[in-house]
């Protein structure tokens, strides 16, 4: 990893409060979206001459439209509880990314051309005029936030910092200053149907070969279906799930499970992906837009039920916004819900008792499990509170006989974001993404030594690659993350499936 | 950055990737390569020249396990997985070998 010039952070046996380093991440500024990107999105191709009119108009606007952003301008009494409870401030000492300090970057100015005090006494309210230094800090910070929400766990008025990042990226993109990454990603989406740019045919040759993997390793006839009018269920999932690993073996573990419960599905080459970049941009519009193919997708092929595969933020966006930004789902079936996460129904059938179960496949793992910040702060799974929790739990010690949760302030509600979420999984942001996964990599050496996991698993595609790529920065192997349905993958046994015997004869 | 090949320029994106993929030469890899202080053997090479087929017919990079599948066919069953790909290109068969190969960079959750 000679390409990268910066410093691993030490793995401390408990989480170190740093000692302030000023502006440690001040050069880390990503790449910016050309001026094509930017207009196929809606956005002014680049700034312009009078980006400070056109940025405070914006804010402007965007205050009238989100009381939120408002109120959380506002409601501020640096009481500092937040400052110690972001990922990117513990690795990078740099106090601009501690939560409060992120907000400020925009409060100041917020304060300056809204408020009556910041118009009249700036400096006794701490506002500041918008220049061309306080954009490039918007645009480096406001890129070191993962939007993951744990310091609004923490915050006494509920302040979410994510929402500021969120405005503060559509102010951006909307004056001009995109950044490469996402726009990109969501112009592909619109021109292909998803992140990767990965068309209909590669869809197809891609599935075709899983479905004969099935047949080699099995001897059963697991079916990827695409594009199948008439089937029950449409499954939205990452493109990633395609792709790379260990996401694919999340998406066969679904055949497998959706085969062994008899149902018919289909995954569709038109909502080819389930994220929806869209929120990392703060953008309503373009969020919209990337919704509304599922909804198409589900009325062309005639689905009865929608279902969600492992995605952190796709789950956040389908659990939260789906049906006012896509809905009404009255054309789909009322007795499941809408829309459902891949666990609820492999939850589902594990308690009926429809699969037949090996735990003892996943012996030659410890397993552990990266709460995903977007489901856990975001959503609900089943039908308690909490289920979020509990039923990614209930389903890995299902299928496997060793697992051991991390520390308790690491997990559930507070779990810490694997440091590559909220459109920063790029390889020009690699120092915060290592850096930003230090709390995560703590929390995990340490059940590492004290009860020998070997593996941890997620149900995100971010945080998939994200630990993939920043584990060996850690020495930490990097096919050490699984997806959870990579967990029921191997523990599945399927319905006439071949025995190491009948390969003998 | 542009980077010289045969005395020619070929124009990179911000990420080192070829700016127009029809540019392509053997000639990218190699000079690629050196500036990673990588050699390139034959079996890069087979992997390079698959990528560029499979790009020619499909307009993507192989997903990881079509890839695997690939190389396992082609040059026995213990090289047919990522472990072995990852020892050729440290850095990811995806990107690293995308981008010798010519191939745009692979977006996304990736």
């Amino acid at each position: 990893m000679a390409k990268y010039n910066f410093k691993i952070p030490a793995l401390n046996e408990y989480p170190v409060v740093p000692e302030l380093e000023e502006d440690t991440m001040a050069h880390m500024e990503t790449f910016r979206a050309k001026p094509e990107f930017q207009e196929a999105l809606g956005f002014k191709g680049e700034l312009g001459e009078n980006w400070k009119e056109d940025c405070i108009e914006v804010i402007g606007e965007l205050l009238g439209k989100y009381r939120s952003l408002q109120v959380y301008l506002d409601s501020c009494v640096k009481c500092g509880a937040c400052t110690d409870k972001c990922h990117y401030y513990l690795g990078t000492k740099d106090p601009k990314n501690m939560p409060v300090a992120r907000q400020d970057l925009m409060r100041k100015v917020y304060r300056r051309y809204f408020t009556f005090a910041g118009k009249y006494f700036p400096k006794l309210v701490g506002a500041t005029d918008l220049t061309t230094e306080i954009l490039d800090d918007w645009y480096n910070y406001y890129h070191q936030c993962s939007q993951c929400r744990r310091c609004s766990v923490f915050c006494p008025y509920g302040i979410d910092t994510a929402e500021i990042s969120m405005a503060a990226r559509e102010i951006m993109d909307r004056i001009g200053l995109g950044d490469k990454y996402s726009n990109e990603i969501i112009s592909k989406v619109f021109k292909i149907g998803n992140n990767l740019g990965l068309p209909e045919p590669a869809l197809a040759d891609t599935l075709e070969g899983l479905e004969e993997d099935m047949q080699d390793d099995f001897g059963v006839d697991v079916k990827y279906p695409l594009d199948k009018k008439g089937a029950d269920i449409l499954l939205v999932t990452p493109s990633a799930d395609f792709f790379a690993e260990p996401h694919v073996d999340g998406l066969i573990g679904y055949g497998k499970v959706f085969h062994e419960a008899g149902v018919s599905w289909t995954l569709s080459s038109k909502a080819s992906e389930a994220a929806n970049f869209g929120m990392f941009i703060g953008s309503y519009e373009n969020m919209r837009k990337i919704s509304l193919r599922i909804r198409e997708a589900a009325i062309e092929l005639g689905v009865k039920r929608i279902i969600f595969g492992e995605c952190g933020h796709a789950w956040r966006v389908a659990y939260s916004f789906l049906n006012t930004l896509a809905g009404p789902f009255d054309f789909l079936d009322p007795d499941y819900p809408v829309p459902q996460h891949i666990l609820e129904f492999t939850w589902d059938e594990i308690q009926k008792g429809t699969l037949n179960i090996d735990p003892s496949e996943n012996d030659h793992m410890t397993l552990t499990y990266h709460d995903s910040c977007n489901v856990a702060r975001a959503t609900r799974m089943g039908d308690k509170p909490g289920g979020q929790f509990e039923i990614p739990r209930n389903v890995i010690k299902a299928v496997c006989n060793n697992f051991y949760d991390m520390a308790p302030e690491t997990i559930r509600g507070t779990t810490f974001c694997c440091g590559g979420g909220g459109g920063l999984l790029t390889d020009d942001l690699m120092e915060v993404r290592v850096k930003g996964a230090l709390p995560r990599m703590e929390a995990l050496k340490n059940v590492i030594e004290e009860h020998g996991v070997t593996n941890m698993a997620a149900i995100c595609a971010i945080c998939k690659s994200q630990f993939t790529k920043v584990l060996p920065f850690y020495g930490m192997d990097m096919d050490m993350i699984v997806s959870v349905h990579q967990l029921v993958s191997n523990a599945i046994i399927l319905t006439g499936q071949k025995t190491d015997d009948d390969d003998d004869d | 950055m542009p980077i010289e090949v045969d005395g020619k320029t070929f124009e990179t994106d911000e990420e080192g990737y070829l700016a127009n993929l029809n540019d392509w030469v053997p000639g990218v890899a190699d000079v690629m390569s050196k500036e990673d202080d990588l050699e390139l053997t034959d079996e890069h090479w087979d992997i390079i020249n698959f990528l560029r087929e499979y790009y020619e017919e499909y307009q993507i990079a192989p997903a990881v396990r079509v890839l695997t599948k690939a190389v396992g066919k082609r040059m026995g069953k213990d090289k047919g997985n990522s472990k072995y790909l990852y020892g050729l290109f440290p850095y990811g068969p995806g990107k690293q070998a995308c981008r010798y190969a010519g191939l745009p960079k692979p977006t996304g959750c990736v």
